[in-house]
C-alpha cells in the first residue's frame, strides 16, 4: 500500500495550485460582494486543458482519473477559491460523465471539446422543488412530437444557469403511473438551454454568491432528439453513475476549504499577541486546530480511498458517500475553528474565514443530505432495513 | 541548434531547512524537493529559444539519485524534448558536475549550455564557470537577457554599475539571473506529453568521469539565533547604549 501521490499527481498539485495563486484573496472577496461569476479563473484552468482532467483523449481531455480530478479540485479550493472556484468548474470537470458513459461518438464529439477549452459552460438540473432527495418523484415532463421533446416543468437550485450554454436534464418521458418500477421512465438530455423558452431565476442565497443557484422554469422548451442522452426511460440508471466520483470531487473540494480555513487560523494563531503570549501558545487555541488537522485528513484519505475504488473498477458507493460526509463535516469543524481562532476578527470580511464558513456548509447539504448518507451506509453496508 | 539544460534537483524553496542531528548537512528525508528555481528560468529560455524556431531541441539533464527524473519531467512537462539522468549516489560537487557536463556535450554537441547561475541548496555558482573551463567555450553568467543572431549569443549581464551587454561565440555557455524570464506553469496536455518523452539513464563511469568528491565538508550549523531587541526610551539613551554597550560610536 503506497500513501505518496505520484510525481504526475504532484505535478497536477503543483501546476493547479499555481494557477490558482493568481486569484488572491482580495479577487475572491470581490466577487463574493459582487456576486460576478469567477470568468477568469475558469478561463486560466481552460487554457491549460485542466477542464478535461478526466474527459477521454479523443475528445480533446487528457483521461485521468477521478484521483487525479480530486487532487485537482481539494488544490482550487485549497488555494482560497473555496466553493466559489471550485463549483464553478465542477461541472466541466465531471459533470458530462453520463455523455461520456452512455452518449454517441457523434454526441461526444459535439458536446464534450467545447466544455473541455471553456468555450461553453453547463448546468446540472436535477432538483426540483416538490420532490427534493426523492428523485425519481421529479414532475418535470419531456413530451415527444415527433423528433423533439418539449419540456415543462421546474427545477430548483440549478448552478450555474445564469452563465450556463447548455444542461443536462433529467425530466420524465413516460408518467411515473405507466412505469413498473419509479426510476424507469426518466430520460436525460443534454442540450441548449434556450432562455425564449426557459426563465432562470437566481436564489439569494447564505454564501457562494460568484457561483449562482437558480430556479429555473420551462414553458415549452424544444429538445431536438438528437441531445437525448442513451435511450428513453433510462435516465436515472445514467445518472447513478456519476453520483459516486461527484460525491468524492465534491468531498476533495471540501477537504480543501478546510485546510485553508486551518492555515489561515494557525498563521493567525501563531502572530496575534493578547495577554503577552501569542494566542496559538494556548492549549485552547490549539487543541480544536490540532483535532481539525486530523480529522481532514482522515477525510483526504477517505477521498483518496473512494477515488481508487472508483478510478479501479471497484463498487465506490460506501467510501464515496462516507468520503463526502466526512469530508463535509471536517471541513465545517475547521472552518468554525477557524472563525472563533480570530476572535471578533473571523467576523470581519477581510480575514476571509468568514467566507469559508458560509461556504463550507453546501457541501455539507449537496448534492445529498448526510441524514441520507447515514441511511445509505446503514442499509448497504450494515444491511439495516431500508428506513425511507 | 541543440540546447542543453542540466537541472537540480534542491530542497523547495518554500521549505524551512533544518540542519541534520548529526552536523553532516541538511534534512532532505520526507522533504518537499523541487527542480532549482535558477534552472526553471535556464529551462524557460531554453523553450522560448525553440518557440521563436532559433533551437532545434532541447536536452535536460539532472545528476544524482534516481529520483531526480522527477526533476527531469518536470523540465520535460515545461517543454525540453527528452533527459538524461547521470544516476549516482555520490555527493556531486560543481568540478565533479562540470566533467559529467563536458563529456555530455562532447557527445551531444550543444549550441548552447543554458544552467541556473546557482542552485538554491550550496549557492556555489561554480558548476556554469568550470564547464566554460572545462570545454573551453565563452560564457555569459547571470543573464538577464539572452538573444541569438547567427553564429553569436547576445547576453546582457547585471553587474554593480547597471547593465554589461557581452557577445559570445557560439558554442557557448549562459548562467541565468532571477530576472531573465518568469518561467511557465505545465499546462495538463504538457504534463502527458512529458510521460511518453525519453529518459536516457547513465552512470558517471559510462561516461568516464570519477566523481569522487573532493571537498570535503567539517560541519553544517544552524545560524545563531537573533537576541531578543530591546526598546529604548530616548535618543539619548540610545546614543549612550551604541556608546557604551554595542562600542560603534
Ligand atoms: C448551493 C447549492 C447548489 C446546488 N446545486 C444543484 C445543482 O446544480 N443541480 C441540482 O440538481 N441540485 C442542486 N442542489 C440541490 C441539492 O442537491 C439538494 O438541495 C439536496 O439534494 C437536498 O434536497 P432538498 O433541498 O430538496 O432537501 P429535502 O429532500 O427537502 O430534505 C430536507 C431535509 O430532510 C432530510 N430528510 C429527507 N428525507 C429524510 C429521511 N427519509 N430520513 C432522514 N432525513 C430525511 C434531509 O436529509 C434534509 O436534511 C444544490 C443545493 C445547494 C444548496
Amino acid at each position: 500500500m503506497d500513501f505518496a501521490l505520484t510525481p504526475d499527481q504532484e505535478a497536477v498539485r503543483e501546476a493547479v495550485a499555481r494557477i490558482c495563486r493568481r486569484f488572491d484573496d482580495a479577487y475572491w472577496l470581490a466577487h463574493d460582494r459582487d456576486g460576478i461569476f469567477p470568468h477568469e479563473l475558469l478561463q486560466a484552468l481552460a487554457a491549460d486543458g485542466w477542464l478535461g482532467i478526466c474527459i477521454p483523449e479523443e475528445y480533446g481531455g487528457s483521461g485521468l482519473g477521478i484521483t487525479e480530478a480530486a487532487i485537482m479540485m481539494q488544490a482550487v479550493a485549497q488555494s482560497g477559491a473555496a466553493m466559489s472556484g471550485a463549483s464553478a468548474i465542477h461541472m466541466n470537470i465531471f459533470g458530462l460523465n453520463p455523455v461520456v458513459k452512455f452518449g454517441t461518438d457523434a454526441q461526444k464529439h459535439r458536446m464534450l471539446p467545447p466544455l473541455v477549452a471553456g468555450r461553453e459552460q453547463a448546468c446540472f438540473g436535477v432538483t426540483e422543488p416538490d420532490a427534493g432527495l426523492d428523485t425519481t418523484r421529479l414532475k418535470t415532463r419531456a413530451e415527444k412530437h415527433g423528433d423533439r421533446y418539449v419540456v415543462h416543468g421546474q427545477k430548483i437550485w440549478t448552478s450555474t444557469a445564469q452563465v450556463a450554454h447548455k444542461i443536462l436534464l433529467l425530466a420524465r418521458t413516460t408518467p411515473i403511473e405507466r412505469v413498473g418500477r419509479k426510476t424507469e421512465g426518466l430520460s436525460l438530455f443534454y442540450t441548449t438551454l434556450d432562455r425564449s423558452r426557459a426563465e432562470v431565476r437566481a436564489i439569494d442565497k447564505m454564501g457562494r454568491k460568484a457561483v449562482d443557484s437558480n430556479q429555473v422554469f420551462f414553458d415549452g422548451m424544444e429538445i431536438p432528439e438528437e441531445d437525448r442522452i442513451g435511450e428513453e426511460g433510462r435516465g436515472f440508471e445514467y445518472i447513478l453513475h456519476g453520483l459516486n466520483p461527484e460525491r468524492i470531487l465534491i468531498a476533495a473540494e471540501a477537504v480543501g476549504v478546510g485546510l485553508v480555513a486551518l492555515e489561515r487560523a494557525t498563521a493567525y494563531a501563531r502572530e496575534r499577541v493578547v495577554f503577552g503570549r501569542p494566542i496559538g501558545q494556548n492549549q485552547g487555541i490549539q487543541h480544536p486546530l490540532a483535532e481539525s488537522w486530523m480529522e481532514l485528513e482522515a477525510a483526504r484519505l477517505m477521498v483518496m480511498n473512494a477515488a481508487w475504488h472508483y478510478d479501479t473498477g471497484r463498487p465506490a458507493g460506501a467510501a464515496a458517500n462516507a468520503a463526502k460526509y466526512l469530508a463535509a463535516e471536517a471541513g465545517f469543524k475547521a472552518c468554525t475553528a477557524a472563525v472563533m481562532t480570530h476572535g471578533g476578527f473571523g467576523y470581519a470580511k477581510e480575514y476571509h474565514v468568514e467566507r469559508y464558513l458560509r461556504e463550507i456548509i453546501i457541501p455539507r447539504l449537496a448534492p445529498v443530505s448526510p441524514q441520507l448518507v447515514l441511511c445509505y451506509i446503514a442499509e448497504r453496508v450494515l444491511g439495516l432495513p431500508r428506513s425511507y | 541548434m541543440k540546447i542543453l539544460v542540466p537541472v537540480k534537483r534542491v530542497v523547495d524553496y518554500n521549505v524551512k531547512v533544518r540542519v541534520k542531528a548529526d552536523g553532516t548537512g541538511v534534512e532532505t528525508s520526507g522533504v518537499k524537493m523541487s527542480m532549482n528555481p535558477f534552472d526553471e528560468i535556464a529551462v524557460e529560455e531554453a523553450v522560448r529559444l525553440k518557440e521563436k524556431g532559433v533551437a532545434t531541441e532541447i536536452v535536460a539533464i539532472s545528476m544524482g539519485v534516481a529520483a531526480c527524473a522527477e526533476t527531469i519531467r518536470t523540465a520535460l512537462a515545461m517543454g525540453a524534448d527528452r533527459g538524461i539522468l547521470v544516476e549516482s549516489d555520490a555527493d556531486l560537487q560543481p568540478l565533479a558536475v562540470a566533467k559529467l557536463l563536458k563529456a555530455i556535450a562532447d557527445k551531444e554537441q550543444p549550441g548552447l549550455i543554458i544552467l541556473g547561475k546557482q542552485a538554491i541548496d550550496d549557492d556555489m555558482s561554480a558548476t556554469g564557470q568550470m564547464l566554460a573551463a572545462l570545454l573551453g567555450w565563452a560564457q555569459g553568467t547571470f543573464a538577464s537577457k539572452v538573444v541569438v543572431e547567427g553564429d553569436h549569443a547576445l547576453v546582457t549581464r547585471e553587474v554593480d554599475g547597471g547593465l554589461e551587454t557581452v557577445k559570445l561565440a557560439l558554442p557557448a555557455i549562459v548562467t541565468t539571473d532571477l530576472r531573465l524570464n518568469e518561467p511557465r506553469y505545465a499546462s495538463l496536455p504538457n504534463i502527458m506529453k512529458a510521460r511518453k518523452k525519453p529518459i536516457e539513464t547513465i552512470k558517471p563511469a559510462d561516461l568516464g568521469v570519477d566523481p569522487a568528491p573532493r571537498l570535503t565538508v567539517l560541519k553544517v550549523v544552524e545560524p545563531a539565533k537573533r537576541q531578543a531587541g530591546v526598546k529604548v526610551g530616548s535618543v539619548a539613551e540610545l546614543v549612550a547604549k551604541l556608546r557604551t554597550e554595542a562600542k560603534v560610536i
